[in-house]
Order: C-alpha cells, then structure tokens, then sequence
C-alpha cells in the first residue's frame, strides 16, 4: 500500500491491508489427521478459512491473525499452532 | 493604511482578508477579543464565513478538523487551559495533514490559576506536528498570519500551524498597524486547494488506522514535511514583503549580533525589551546582541548556528520551564545543540512566568550571570518567598 498523504483512503481497506502480519503463531493443517467436518471453517472468526473440492480446510494467511480457536476447537487434532518466524 | 489598534483586532482583521470560510473557537482570556471581533464581523455581514459555537475547545479544533477536511479554509484561537483541552486534536489535524492555522495567545498553564503570559502554552505542544512561528508586536503578529496560511496550505507541506504572540502584552495592548489591502493579500493568497476533500459522493477516510507496518512512516512524511515548510518559510517570508512591503524571510532575526559577546536567544514581545536592554548596554561599552527565533518549528538548527559562531555566549531567555531537566527551559538545549562543538557557552534562564515582567535591568543582569558562568536557572526567584 502506498502511502497516502494524510493517511487518506478510500473505502476497501480493510482488504488491501493484510492483517495477517499480525499473527505470531500460523495455524498448519494435517490433511492426514483431517476428517473434513468443517467445524474450522465455521467457526474461524476471521472467516479465512475456505474448502477445496474434496472438502479440506484451506487457510488464507494473508488475513489470518493466528488466534487459534481453529486448533483449539478441531475434534482431530489435526490444526497445530507454530511459532511463525518473520 | 496605518491605524492605532488594539493586538487582538489587528489579527482579527487579518483573519478577515485571510477570507477563512468556517471560524470555530472557544472564548478564553486573552483570546476573546479575537474571536469576538471577528464574530461581529460575521454578523455584520463584513465577513462570509461560517461560525460554529462550540462548548469547549475540543470541539473547536474538532469542528475546525472536520471543516478543513471538507475543503474550508479555517481559523480558531485560543490559549493556555484551552489549547491543553484541544491537545488530542493536535495531533489529528497534523496527521490528516489539514492545514488549520490557529492564533495562540501565550498564557501560562495552570496549576497554579494564572491569567497571565508565558510561552508554556505553545512550547508544550513542540512535538504534535504543527509549526509555530512567534510575534513580537502586533505587526508582526498580523503579519505572520499570513505567512501562516500560505506556507500551511502549500502542498509541499500541508500542516497545520500556530501564530504565537504574548497575551495581554500584546493582545490587549494599542500599537500602529499597517493594513495590507484585500487585493494584496488575495494575491498572496489565493483560494485553498485541498488534496483529500470528504464528499459524500466519493467517500474516503482521513487518518485511517496504520499498523506496526505503516505507522512509522506516516510520522517521518509530517518530519520531512516540517523540513519543506522551513525552505518555503523562507521563499514565502520573502514574498510577503515584496508584496507588503515588510519582509519575513528570516527564521531568525539577528540584532547587533556583529561583534558581540553575549548574545541573548528570545522569542516573542521579550525581543523588543532585550533589544533596547541591548542598546543600554552598548552605550556603556558591553557588546551585547540577540537573536530573535521567529520560527520554532521548523526549528532553525542552521541559521542558528550560523548567527552565533561569532559570539563568546548565548543566554536563552525562557518563558517556559520543562520541568526537571538539565538546563531547564525547552528551547536551550536546542540551541546549545546546533553549537555543538563551537566551544561557545549556552545558558537557559527561565524568566517571565506567569506574567512576571522582564525589565532591561533584569537583562543586564544576566549578561553578568553569563559572564561569570551560572545559568540554567530560574531567574529572579524571589529568595523570601521559598
């Protein structure tokens, strides 16, 4: 994003900016461990959490913030939480 | 055309040929005579601008932000308690970048109540982004208005500042002024151009939320700004006088600086006292001189430098105390930072508070403080009392 003076913008945002420069642990998905329940995908406050064709989770990292409630709620165990490194 | 004029009116009439086209302010002493003036003047009919009542000086700069956003050229005034009330809003008009110019009729900040004039209104809101130039008679306190307008709404720089000058001592006092004409000031400034306009019809937001990422980098755009706003001081200071006839081009002003040895360091009305204390001294062989900062911010590092390599010492005469530091006043280290490695000795003396008067023997009297070495003080503390 280039700055505008005054900090000035028009409406969107909230897209443009990647808030998931925020996060400090990035939530990684086992496809092994996965048993396609959806539960992540419902409930990820954030709503950046998709499926793909066969029903797997795909995370949008550029805007997840790396809460965790993902890893905290999945009944399979299958979302760990790791120390992101920038 | 000259006339006798109260301070006050003088820059309210000046605020009239600015042709601002929202005025908001909150009424405090000494500043009432300014919006007073200038509220008649909007009733009259002699002046086409919008004039918004407010209940406090919050939603004075709040409503002044708002109508700068829309596109207005916008004035207020206030002082002391009243600007430390707009002190979030500060902030806010220099990071919208909206350029608000707004007269500070320098009272002292209280507690202890006081009524009276010293420079700790203005010099602590140093570090929010506005640039401040200081008056030394109502001439110049007219004048730098319009200065003022025409550096803030440049869109090289695009910040808000103030026009300082002292409460009472110039605000309430009668001086000859000389009236620029309409046409000359609408030919030095020509109507405000904004860059970011709010319209309904194509809505943006000023002054967005910036992370971790992207704050830093909007604060260091004010900074270099500020740095744009120093030159065009200059070039526009220049102008001003080629076309009133008065010339403000100088960040400083120097006053029988050649070949002296102390040179006094002042802003504001102060200026004229150490000018005459100097004249004194000189005609009994003490080569004294000052020099005058007109512009704080920006400040001056160079100019200042420049001024004083010649002088033995510099004695920074304050009316503001920053409380619990080295040399006391704000403006010394300042000072004694752009002579770095000059060898030449700079001394704070915070003098003035509250309204206490400054007399030509109290300037004296300093020289011969400086000379024998004491300074970053309080001067003149009246020994009985504590």
């Amino acid at each position: 994003m280039a700055l505008n003076i005054g900090c000035a913008a028009k409406p969107g945002r909230a897209r443009d900016n990647r808030t998931g420069s925020w996060r400090v642990f990035i939530p990684r998905f086992s496809r092994e461990k996965c048993s396609k329940c959806g539960l992540c995908i419902l409930i990820c406050p954030e709503g950046c959490i998709s499926e793909d064709e066969e029903g797997m989770p795909v995370p949008d990292y550029d805007y997840c913030k790396g809460c965790g409630v993902c890893a905290d709620e999945c009944p399979a165990d299958a979302i760990e939480m790791e120390l992101e490194e920038k | 055309m000259r006339k006798i004029m109260e301070g006050s009116h003088a820059v309210a009439e000046a605020v009239r040929l600015i042709r601002p086209g929202v005025i908001s302010a909150y009424p405090i002493t000494p500043q009432t005579h300014i919006v007073e003036r200038l509220a008649e003047m909007v009733a009259d009919g002699d002046l086409d601008a919008d004039y918004i009542t407010v209940e406090s000086e919050f939603s004075a700069l709040s409503a002044c932000l708002g109508a700068s956003a829309a596109g207005s050229r916008v004035y207020s005034a206030t002082t002391s308690q009243g600007l430390a009330f707009m002190f979030e809003v500060l902030f806010n008009v220099a990071g919208m970048r909206q350029p608000v110019v707004m007269s500070i009729v320098n009272r002292a900040l209280g507690a202890p109540l006081s009524i009276w004039n010293d420079h700790q209104d203005s010099v602590s809101c140093r570090d929010s982004g506005w640039f401040q130039l200081y008056a030394e008679d109502a001439q110049e306190s007219m004048d730098l208005h319009f200065l003022a307008y025409r550096v803030a709404e440049d869109h090289d720089v695009l910040l808000p500042g103030f026009v300082c000058f002292d409460g009472f001592i110039l605000s309430h006092t009668y001086e000859p002024v000389d009236m620029p004409t309409q046409e000359e000031i609408d030919a030095y400034l020509p109507p405000f151009v904004p860059v970011n306009v709010l319209d309904a019809k194509n809505p943006i937001s000023m002054g967005m939320y910036a992370t971790p990422d992207y704050y830093t980098e909007f604060r260091y755009d004010i900074d270099r700004a500020m740095d744009r706003a120093k030159d065009l001081l200059v070039t526009a200071g220049r102008e001003l006088g080629e076309s009133i006839g008065r010339d403000y081009s100088g960040l400083v002003e120097e006053y029988r600086l050649e070949d002296a040895d102390t040179a006094f360091v002042a802003m504001g009305s102060l200026c004229g006292t150490v000018k005459d204390a100097i004249d004194e001294m000189r005609d009994s062989g003490i080569k004294a001189g000052l020099l005058k900062i007109r512009s704080y911010r920006p400040f001056p590092r160079a100019e200042i430098a420049k001024a004083l390599s010649g002088v033995s010492r510099v004695a920074v005469l304050e009316k503001n105390v920053s409380l619990g530091s080295a040399m006391k006043g704000a403006v010394g280290p300042e000072v004694k930072d752009a002579l770095w490695g000059s060898g030449i000795d700079v001394f704070s003396y915070v003098l003035g508070l509250g309204g206490r008067d400054v007399r030509k023997k109290d300037i004296a009297a300093i020289n011969a403080l400086s000379i024998a070495g004491k300074g970053d003080m309080f001067y003149g503390l009246r020994e009985e009392l504590i």
